[in-house]
């Protein structure tokens, strides 16, 4: 069984809570005692309808405001897959909820109410999926019972969404006429339209391929810790502790350990369950070279033949996590990987409106806030090993931390 | 199916193994929080896992309210044995005498809320900066806002409206001095993973899990275990059944459920059939709708 990771994004009433509501009721992942409390919840507060939104709406502010502060995740399975839902709030920090969300996704499930189309919201949603470079994108065109189960209706929203979607970064896009709140095409397929022969949702989301989402071609292996036994039976064995990031490692592989240059050749892929043959992303192993040369956390062993860029000096988008604006000229530590090292943001090349698309270059682009998207130019202490965001995920993106507070203030996706 | 693929299993315990050395690098004093529960049991596996062939790299930390199941201690005291690894007892009883905390009193006492303190004490006195626990995203509501990093102030307290992002797979362990982080490396599975997984690691696990025969009270809907612990009440008889627990905590909150699950195979099946949640049966969860945050904002697990 496969493990599917999948975001929600939608605004305050299109009908995203029924949808996730009906998504794990179907599949059984509501339990009885969990749904006798929020019906007792949803009576007690004067709800005419059992609110599922607070089967996770779990903090007493949550419950309290009736809104979702926090990513929440949720999880469900079927015989075919298991899933892992990032059900991002619409309200508040809302980009910075939705781009955590989309940072671990294989897919985002934008929703549109089939009534009112195309809004700035499922631009806002798209793009920042799209920036995240999510790989699969399913536009679930929701309410069709009040829209008349119209297949024109449905025609023009794909229509008018293909349109932007080419200003996009996503190659598969899918399009499913649903009502979350009778179940049509979301579980079971819908008798209202037949004009529709595609998947419903969860078939899509049973069956999407998700195998080619890693990186298999680039090899890399960021260096988490060493171990060493330090005992009678393993007294001299060094092993190169982490979780492929990249390619795929096999014993004899030659290899270059980065920043130093150093070569050696792969001895052996070690695991508490046996050495392997092969070892590929996401895998957790331990790695031992040939030779005995120095490596130590933060290092990353890469193949000799195929090399990341060592740079200090990166661009890439940044997202704005923090209350605190951007200072000018401050340092900020940078996380890539298993690698930390110190930052300072040299230029901001423009500014994103999130709603228009357009790049903002005049002076108001270099006063950065939270939510903010940017383009920018970072000069590091050290050198760090670079990929491009769009050929690995791992290996292309990182975080900045305030040096003061210890808090995660950015997020950014290198771009080459 | 593609060649190079994991099943989902075989993703979450790389993704746990990926933060427990995390935990390794980033921290000087990292401890495991070890209850005899089973996901404690699944943490310490796969941090045994993550260090091989060298030996765990933490202490197992046990916060010992006093009222155990026998067998919990049993099996604890085998497996640090087994495993070669440092044992660090927290002990209620210890910080009621010094009078840290005092007893409840009343018919639904318990020391469930006292662990906090002592934990609290444990952590500060071992100077320890990382505390992972078997926590899980699904088995509360509060804990599904969880992150894998969670920080905690020098009062050892969770602000759950002012968590840090946690972005892709990178950890942000940073903090003051005094402050420390508590860190949930199977935060993504679910029950039913758990119980997947040991069975088909074949992990040992306390025999309090299987079916079998016990003296017990019905109270609340449950079944609670006798001992030298409980009053009975009025109206209350002990019986004997055949029963399981689901979740294992103290003695005198943990209730069983009748089952004749005596396999890891038929325990699955009894999960996967099973229309409540585990914590159902647990008394501590049950005081107020939002018990579990409000425990968890001082310090709780």
């Amino acid at each position: 069984m496969e493990l599917l990771r999948f975001t929600t994004a939608g605004s305050v009433d299109d009908g995203k809570s029924t949808l996730i509501g009906r998504l794990l009721y179907d599949s059984k992942s509501i339990f009885e005692d969990q749904l006798a409390a929020v019906q007792l919840s949803s009576e007690r507060k004067g709800l005419q309808h059992v609110d599922l939104s607070l089967l996770t709406d779990g903090l007493r502010a949550e419950r309290e405001q009736g809104i979702t502060i926090d990513v929440a995740y949720r999880y469900f399975a079927t015989p075919k897959r298991k899933f892992i839902i990032a059900d991002t709030p619409g309200h508040i920090q809302y980009t910075r909820n939705m781009v955590t969300g989309a940072s671990t996704a294989n897919l985002a499930l934008i929703l549109v109410d089939a009534r009112k189309g195309i809004v700035e919201q499922t631009c806002r949603h798209s793009f920042i999926a799209s920036l995240l470079k999510i790989p699969h994108l399913i536009v679930c065109i929701n309410k069709m019972d009040l829209a008349d189960y119209s297949e024109t209706t449905f025609n023009e929203i794909v229509e008018a969404y293909t349109e932007f979607a080419s200003k996009l970064d996503v190659t598969d896009i899918r399009y499913i006429p649903i009502s979350a709140l009778n179940g049509d095409n979301v579980v079971n397929r819908s008798e209202n339209m037949p004009w529709y022969q595609g998947a419903t949702l969860l078939n899509t989301l049973e069956t999407i391929h998700i195998g080619s989402d890693y990186n298999h071609i680039d090899g890399r292996f960021p260096v988490q810790t060493i171990i060493r036994p330090h005992s009678d039976e393993h007294h001299d064995y060094r092993g190169y502790a982490g979780r492929v990031a990249g390619g795929i490692f096999r014993p004899g592989d030659q290899v270059t350990v980065l920043p130093s240059g150093l070569s050696s050749k792969i001895k052996s892929i070690d695991t508490f369950n046996g050495a392997l043959t092969e070892a590929f992303p996401p895998m957790s192993v331990s790695i031992t070279l040939e030779d005995d040369i120095d490596v130590s956390r933060g290092d990353m062993i890469v193949k000799q033949n195929n090399q990341p860029h060592v740079s200090q000096d990166i661009d890439m988008m940044l997202c704005w996590l923090n209350n605190k604006p951007m200072q000018p000229g401050a340092k900020y530590y940078l996380r890539h990987t298993s690698r930390e090292v110190r930052s300072m943001i040299k230029e901001v090349v423009y500014k994103i409106d999130i709603n228009t698309l357009q790049r903002i270059t005049d002076e108001s682009s270099t006063d950065i806030k939270m939510n903010d998207i940017t383009r920018v130019r970072l000069r590091t202490t050290q050198p760090i090993m670079l990929d491009a965001y769009r050929k690995n995920r791992n290996t292309g993106s990182v975080i900045l931390i305030d040096e003061a507070t210890n808090e995660t203030v950015a997020a950014g996706m290198i771009v080459d | 199916m593609h060649k190079y693929y994991l099943n989902h299993l075989q993703e979450l315990e790389s993704e746990a193994i990926f933060v427990i050395r995390e935990v390794a690098a980033q921290f000087d004093k990292p401890a495991i929080l070890f209850s005899g529960g089973k996901d404690s049991i699944v943490v310490t596996h796969l941090a045994r896992k993550a260090f091989w062939p060298a030996k765990i790299p933490m202490p197992l930390i046990h916060i010992d309210t006093g009222h155990n199941f026998p067998e919990t201690m049993v099996f604890r005291d085998n497996l640090v044995k087994e495993l070669g690894v440092q044992l660090i007892v927290g002990s209620v009883e210890e910080s009621i005498k010094k009078g840290r905390v005092k007893e409840e009193t009343g018919l639904n006492a318990s020391r469930n809320a006292l662990q906090i303190t002592t934990l609290l004490d444990t952590i500060e006195q071992h100077k320890i900066d990382a505390a992972i626990g078997g926590a899980r995203r699904d088995e509360e509501k509060a804990r599904a806002k969880e992150r894998f990093f969670s920080h905690r102030d020098d009062f050892g307290q969770w602000d759950p409206k002012n968590q840090r992002p946690e972005l892709w797979n990178i950890f942000n362990g940073r903090k003051q001095m005094g402050e420390h982080f508590r860190v949930f490396p199977i935060s993504n599975w679910t029950e039913m993973d758990v119980w997947n997984y040991i069975t088909q690691q074949n992990i040992p696990i306390p025999p309090l899990y299987f079916a079998h025969q016990r003296e017990v009270v019905y109270r609340d809907n449950t079944w609670l275990p006798v001992s030298e612990f409980l009053s009975l009440r009025e109206g209350e008889s002990v019986e004997k059944r055949l029963i399981r627990f689901r979740t294992l905590g103290d003695i005198t909150i943990t209730g069983g459920i009748e089952s004749d699950a005596d396999s890891l195979e038929k325990i699955v099946a009894e999960v996967a059939a099973v229309r409540s949640t585990e914590r159902g049966n647990r008394g501590d969860d049950k005081r107020s709708e939002t018990s579990m945050e409000d425990r968890k904002k001082l310090g709780y697990f």
